[in-house]
């Protein structure tokens, strides 16, 4: 599904590399975690993936089901299955929450050659979605973010992505600031999305959300670098020990 | 103050160039005097205080040719009492003006000496207006107008009253001068559909008597090269309401000036504008709202989108007399620039001689945001799609404005057309 070699990345205002040769592979069906310290690099991973303006890839590849990511606009990477579930949702006031989704499904059903779905189909469609992760149908008439809390604004991503269904879903810190209810549901509204042909890469600092989306793959990402990879039980690792020996292993 | 030769110059040739209107007995008191006015005050000049970013040049010389847009009408004329002008002047056989007992409508050329309210209120508004800012323009169209509209409205009127705008001529001007007067407890919307003409020079004087609520929508047009110089004089009554809405989507130089005073306590005056433009495109609001009573509210929301080029210019005052207590006002311009090519100047003013009054005031100028646009492409949303989005939602808050929700997403629903229409 993604996979990605050896990515280096700098900024593009100031000579800093932030990506230092990261390699990954997510199959299709799987769900992997990427943990580290702060400053690691974990965001800038995503952003790059999705296109975010800013950054200078100067070495490697990532491609999604063989589309080479790095070469198409952020539209055309939603369009190809990628679905970047941001750290900080951004409000936008004046553009209501349903013509947004309304609009991007619609975006990238025509860029996929699909049929537009008629407004009522849609509307269905969002409000079955929205029931199941408790948005109510005010939070869809309000402009998109605007005056939603922090755990409202990561539940309207979730409903983002179940209304878009991305291949490949990337949840960037879906769980700070939330409580333990909101995380739940967050996380139920992951797991009812997990399917054999969906993966997901979840960053993270915490193991908490683990215990909710368990997933098969964890990365250890440090300096730029997937330092160290295994199973659920290395996030367990970091839980109790912190970073600290890991980094200590790798140097 | 005496003012300098040249102006004075520039009004006499003003005033010979629209000399000899048609004759109205009625009338001629107060053209004489608002002749005199534009005598004693002179011509616009680049160097007057209130056109130092807008050259008035293109609203006094010879009338340049201007190709039209083909461009639908925003309101329907089956739902309101409707008058047609062409090119700016009044045709009786396209107009429909129904039989509504709350109004009375005719017209300027067509008035007698019988309506005694229509003489005892033509120019009186826009001479109350001149101070302490002078109007050249508004009082040269006092002086010399011979079409218009005279709405008396004597209760609630049951469809709104629309003046619809064709234009034939490439370089025709026009001149339209229109006074409305709302009895206590009555109530009026009047639509202003299309580009009058080439050229055009409009007054709107609005008496709101106590109680009164007068609603104004006017959408000015597509056309490229069109020149235009609008004025409204309002009085508002106690407890009178007050809005007013503007359209504008290109045009070579759009002045809108409002003076509105509210005499009355707990009046309430709304002005907005949205305007978006694109090249040789200069677009003023020159706003002028003074609170001479208590517990009034006033709210100016004006918004313009400028690209390539694009001139965008707000002046825009809020005086608050002595003893004009509870004063709410509050005043937003903003530019959204979607290149560096454009500009936007931003004149906010305060003056307040009352000591317990909530006035705000804001002016912002800035490009689209690239974190938004980030947001809304990430999820497939094109990057033009997503611009055009954040257009729409940077104008709202004036769109907002609008009374009636049916005719602000009729609004919002033509301006997302125009703007995807407009990349092709």
């Amino acid at each position: 599904m993604l996979n990605i070699k050896n990515l280096h990345v700098k900024l593009e205002e100031e000579d800093k590399a932030i990506l230092k040769g990261v390699n990954l592979e997510v199959k299709a069906g799987e769900v992997h975690a990427i943990m580290g310290p702060n400053g690691s690099g974990k965001s800038t991973l995503s952003y790059v993936l999705s296109g975010k303006p800013g950054y200078v890839v100067t070495d490697g590849t990532a491609t999604l089901e063989d589309k080479n990511l790095l070469a198409l606009e952020p539209e055309e990477r939603a369009a190809a299955g990628l679905f970047l579930a941001f750290q900080y949702p951004v409000e936008i006031p004046g553009v209501g929450n349903m013509t947004f989704l309304r609009t991007a499904a619609n975006a990238q059903r025509k860029a996929r050659g699909e049929a537009e779905l008629s407004a009522a189909a849609f509307l269905k469609l969002v409000r079955v979605k929205a029931g199941e992760l408790k948005i109510d149908a005010e939070m869809l008439k309000r402009p998109v973010n605007v005056g939603f809390s922090g755990g409202e604004k990561k539940r309207n991503e979730i409903l983002q992505m179940a209304v878009l269904e991305p291949k490949m879903c990337i949840l960037d810190e879906t769980d700070s600031g939330l409580d333990v209810d909101a995380m739940k549901l967050v996380a139920d509204g992951v797991n009812a999305l997990r399917s054999e042909g969906r993966a997901f890469l979840v960053i993270t600092h915490y193991q908490r959300l683990l215990d909710h989306i368990k997933p098969d793959v964890v990365h250890i990402m440090a300096d730029g670098k997937i330092i160290k990879t295994g199973g659920p039980e290395l996030a367990l690792e970091v839980e109790n020990n912190g970073y600290a020996d890991l980094l200590a292993e790798v140097a | 103050m005496a003012v300098a030769a040249h102006k004075t110059e520039g009004a006499a040739t003003l005033l010979a160039r629209y000399a000899a209107p048609k004759p109205l007995n009625w009338l001629k008191g107060a053209r004489d005097s608002a002749a005199d006015r534009l005598s004693a005050m002179g011509a616009p000049h680049g160097r007057d205080e209130y056109w130092r970013y807008t050259p008035p040049a293109p609203l006094l010389g010879d009338v340049a040719d201007v190709a039209a847009v083909q461009d639908a009408p925003l309101f329907d004329a089956d739902d309101a009492y409707t008058l047609v002008f062409v090119d700016g002047v009044f045709d009786a056989a396209q107009s429909k003006l129904g039989a509504d007992p709350a109004l009375s409508i005719q017209t300027l050329n067509a008035a007698n000496a019988d309506i005694h309210w229509a003489a005892e209120s033509y120019g009186v508004l826009e001479n109350a207006g001149q101070n302490p800012v002078p109007r050249p323009l508004a009082a040269l169209n006092t002086a010399t107008a011979e079409q218009g509209v005279l709405i008396r409205v004597s209760g609630k009127a049951a469809k709104p009253v629309l003046l619809r705008h064709i234009r034939k001529a490439a370089n025709a001007e026009a001149m339209l001068h229109h006074v409305i007067k709302l009895d206590a407890g009555a109530s009026l919307t009047l639509l202003e559909d299309g580009v009058i003409a080439a050229r055009s020079n409009v007054v709107l004087e609005v008496d709101v008597a106590d109680g009164a609520a007068f609603d104004h929508m006017r959408n000015q047009g597509r056309d490229h090269g069109r020149v235009l110089a609008s004025h409204i004089f309002a009085k508002l009554g106690a407890q009178s309401q007050f809005k007013s809405f503007t359209l504008s989507l290109n045009g070579a130089l759009s002045r809108n000036e409002a003076v509105i005073t509210m005499t009355g306590d707990s009046a309430s005056a709304h002005i907005a504008g949205a305007a978006v433009g694109d090249g040789a495109f200069l677009h003023d609001d020159t706003i002028f709202i003074t609170h001479d009573a208590e517990h009034c509210e006033s709210r100016q929301v004006f918004k313009k989108v400028l690209r390539n080029g694009a001139n965008g210019v707000f002046q825009g005052k809020i005086l608050v007399k002595p003893g004009a207590q509870k004063t709410d006002g509050y005043q937003i311009s903003q530019g959204l620039l979607l290149d560096d090519d454009s500009n936007f100047l931003a004149k906010p003013e305060l003056e307040i001689y009352a000591d317990d009054v909530v006035c705000s005031h804001g002016s912002t100028c800035g490009s689209v945001d690239e974190t938004a646009l980030f947001y809304l492409t990430s999820r497939g949303v094109s990057k033009a799609d997503a611009q055009d989005l954040l257009v729409l939602a940077f104008l709202d808050e004036a769109i907002a404005e609008i009374r009636n929700d049916d005719l602000a997403d009729l609004l919002r629903e033509r301006l997302g057309g125009w703007l995807a229409r407009r990349r092709k």
